[in-house]
């Protein structure tokens, strides 16, 4: 049985880790996955969670990789930034996921936004922003991550504290040495001022993990990161409007600068949300365009392949063991190859597959 | 063509094939009342033209036309700056397709040139001389070739009779003759049976003739009128076209691989197919998910190395253009298949024929007819 039932406690999780267990599923706690996953999870993988009543992740090589590099980082040197590149539904988010669920584990706090193309695309409303009034605020989106956010770090919100003195509007603002719950919780009720809030956030987060007395390390996990330097549909009096004009990517992309220490960068690209891009796009090069990749220079790709034999295997099992394939044929040997060509050993596509199996 | 309003006439001079020149005078009388009779009855003409029968053609006529034919010929090899002497059939028929390109797609209504024995068909020459007295002493059975086909073919079964007479007298007599191979051929059939008789003949007198030969074969000694036996037989193209299994030839690594090609409806495909041990699959230089998304397209790629049982064994790599999603789909399912025989022995060929995987599909779209809005959908059909 390949199913190793996993304790809060992070040390056995840690034992997990290693690359013996390349291939093998852990389970995930359910007291870890409420608080952590409220977003960030693929719509499927979702559904499954629900349906399996367990959120099951699979030991692979590149989330090992950064999880590798993140143990043994120096954290006094500017936030390195990983991306996780590859082919449609090869598992890059749930890499990510693994990643950010490690980084969970060791107490950090955790910056997870779930997609940045959400944030450039359908966007209904639109307001200029109070801060600057060349930019635009969103402030549906802002609250919503707000909220999130709020879920995943509760425990750590109470223990930092702000550094500088926010002025909301006239009568509004937060003072020095407030917990950063106050802020978020300014951000989620005032929703007019919910971007800036964002942006107070992220700049706050950033200067406290720099100092070298941080109790806290920051880790900021962003899927899609290619939508930080692609285009935009939104459109504002029919005109469609810039990148640089939206408070929330503004913001994300100062906080992609390495000029911070004490923190990394988990990233991944996503063809699948991506505007005005070929489907056939997936190295970095192609999504990120010239001005990404040269603001993400020098970041560490980890290129996240379809599944190998072993964790085609593994999979296969999994779904056999939760009797997710009902069929009698796709019990044997020659269904479990039809199965490998078919889906051509991509994740999602098994996924897919074995949906209606 | 032959001047129709001058048939009667020719029909006269003409087909006596053997006059002499003392009936000439006669002729002349002939020809003198017919064509005062013509001058006169002229819508009887009309008449008679339709109930004639299909056109007869003079044995001067047909001459002309060969010699027509041949100087043609040398003309055409001169034009196309070929060799007059050896130009043959096939160069006519190339010469014609480059000088007279036609879009036509029904082959039979192209420019052609062939030799007039081709084209005009086989009639009889005027069968009774000019005393009215007929050449053949069967004419009047009606079916004068035939009956002396089958009086001829009697005569042979009993002079082998006789032989075999013969050979028991002298004490030679033995079953075991050499036997005509009656296999790779088979009978004439009444159509080409007709033709080569120049006359209709029933289904009674054709089971007749069959009933006829067959006997004559049952007798030994038979193989002295082989010659005459297999003048009444054709060739049998060979009945089940045996596939034509595509070689498979090692490459410089020693893996041993096979190429194949496949067609359905406007795409073309050809598929390299090697004997790796990994499964990887590429069309088109891309990864075979990302050209066929659709689960259904995988399917039909998989179906002949599943039906094997082959399924991990080999290493694909595809090119395909035209058509549309499902159509480059099958073609490409044919290839494998294809490709596949190579490498399977008799037995295996037999189950993938019958499954119908190296059927090539035959459904091509069908035409839009004029009158019509589609193919076979009508106009809406308004009362009034």
């Amino acid at each position: 049985n390949n199913l190793k039932p996993l304790t809060s406690a992070s040390a056995s999780f840690q034992a997990c880790q290693s690359e013996k267990h390349l291939g093998q599923f852990y389970t995930l706690p359910s007291a870890h996955f409420r608080p952590l996953f409220p977003h960030g999870l693929p719509y499927r993988y979702q559904q499954q969670v629900k349906t399996f009543n367990e959120a099951c992740f699979m030991v692979r090589p590149p989330a090992l990789e950064v999880i590798s590099y993140l143990k043994k980082a120096d954290y006094s040197k500017p936030a390195l930034r990983y991306l996780f590149y590859g082919v449609k539904g090869s598992g890059k988010t749930m890499s990510l996921c693994h990643a950010v669920h490690f980084c969970y584990t060791q107490g950090w706090v955790v910056l997870h936004i779930p997609d940045a193309h959400l944030w450039v695309k359908n966007c209904k409303e639109l307001l200029p922003s109070s801060y600057n009034s060349a930019r635009f605020d969103q402030p549906l989106q802002a609250t919503t991550w707000l909220r999130n956010f709020r879920t995943t770090n509760e425990h750590l919100l109470s223990q930092i504290k702000t550094k500088r003195r926010y002025v909301w509007t006239k009568r509004e603002s937060t003072d020095e040495g407030r917990p950063l719950g106050e802020l978020v919780n300014q951000g989620i009720s005032r929703v007019k001022s919910s971007s800036d809030v964002v942006g107070a956030l992220m700049k706050d987060l950033r200067l406290q993990s720099s100092q070298p007395g941080a109790d806290f390390r920051l880790v900021v996990a962003v899927d899609g990161v290619n939508a930080l330097w692609g285009r935009s549909t939104i459109k504002k009096e029919n005109k469609s409007v810039d990148l640089e004009e939206l408070t929330l990517i503004h913001n994300l992309k100062k906080l992609m600068k390495n000029d911070w220490t004490g923190g990394a960068i988990i990233t991944t690209l996503s063809q699948t949300g991506s505007l005005y891009t070929p489907k056939s796009a997936y190295l970095p090069q192609e999504l990120l365009g010239e001005t990404g990749f040269d603001s993400m220079d020098p970041f560490i790709p980890v290129s996240v392949p379809n599944y190998s034999e072993k964790e085609f295997e593994s999979a296969y099992l999994y779904y056999l063991d939760r009797k997710w394939l009902q069929h009698p044929q796709s019990r044997t040997e020659d269904g479990k190859k039809e199965l490998s060509f078919l889906s051509s050993k991509n994740p999602s596509m098994l996924d897919r597959i074995c949906g209606f199996l | 063509m032959a001047a129709s309003c001058v048939r009667t006439v020719g029909s006269f001079l003409g087909k006596c094939g053997n006059c002499s020149s003392s009936l000439n005078t006669v002729t002349s009388q002939l020809s003198r009342q017919v064509l005062s009779r013509q001058i006169c009855v002229s819508t009887a003409l009309k008449k008679n033209l339709a109930a004639g029968g299909p056109e007869k053609f003079t044995v001067e006529f047909i001459q002309k036309q060969v010699e027509e034919f041949d100087i043609g010929k040398r003309h055409l090899a001169n034009m196309m700056g070929e060799d007059p002497e050896n130009f043959t059939q096939e160069d006519i028929d190339r010469s014609i397709a480059y000088l007279f390109p036609s879009g036509l797609f029904e082959k039979k209504a192209r420019p052609l040139m062939k030799h007039p024995e081709e084209i005009f068909p086989k009639q009889r020459a005027v069968q009774w001389g000019a005393d009215g007295r007929p050449f053949h002493f069967l004419f009047y059975t009606g079916k004068q070739s035939y009956y002396s086909l089958m009086h001829k073919l009697y005569s042979k079964i009993l002079n082998i009779e006789k032989h075999q007479d013969r050979m028991r007298a002298k004490g030679l007599f033995s079953q075991d003759t050499k036997e005509i191979s009656l296999d790779t051929s088979r009978w004439l059939t009444k159509e080409e049976l007709e033709v080569l008789l120049v006359e209709t003949i029933s289904s009674n007198n054709y089971d007749r003739f069959i009933q006829l030969m067959e006997r004559l074969l049952s007798m030994p000694y038979c193989n002295m009128e082989e010659e005459f036996v297999l003048h009444y037989r054709r060739p049998l193209e060979a009945r089940s076209k045996k596939q034509m299994v595509p070689v498979p030839e090692r490459d410089d690594k020693g893996v041993a691989f096979s190429t194949s090609d496949g067609r359905r409806k406007t795409s073309n495909s050809s598929v390299v197919l090697r004997d790796c041990g990994s499964g990887r699959i590429t069309v088109n230089g891309q990864e075979y998910l990302h050209y066929f998304p659709v689960l259904q397209d995988r399917e039909q790629l998989m179906f002949p190395l599943q039906f094997m049982g082959l399924l991990g064994r080999f290493d694909l790599q595809c090119t395909v253009s035209g058509g549309g999603r499902s159509s480059q789909a099958g073609a490409l399912r044919l290839a494998i298949s294809r490709a596949l025989l190579s490498f399977l022995s008799e037995g295996e060929q037999e189950t993938m024929r019958q499954a119908g995987l190296l059927t090539p599909d035959p459904r091509v779209r069908e035409r839009k007819k004029p009158g019509q809005e589609g193919a076979r959908r009508k106009f809406t059909w308004k009362k009034r």
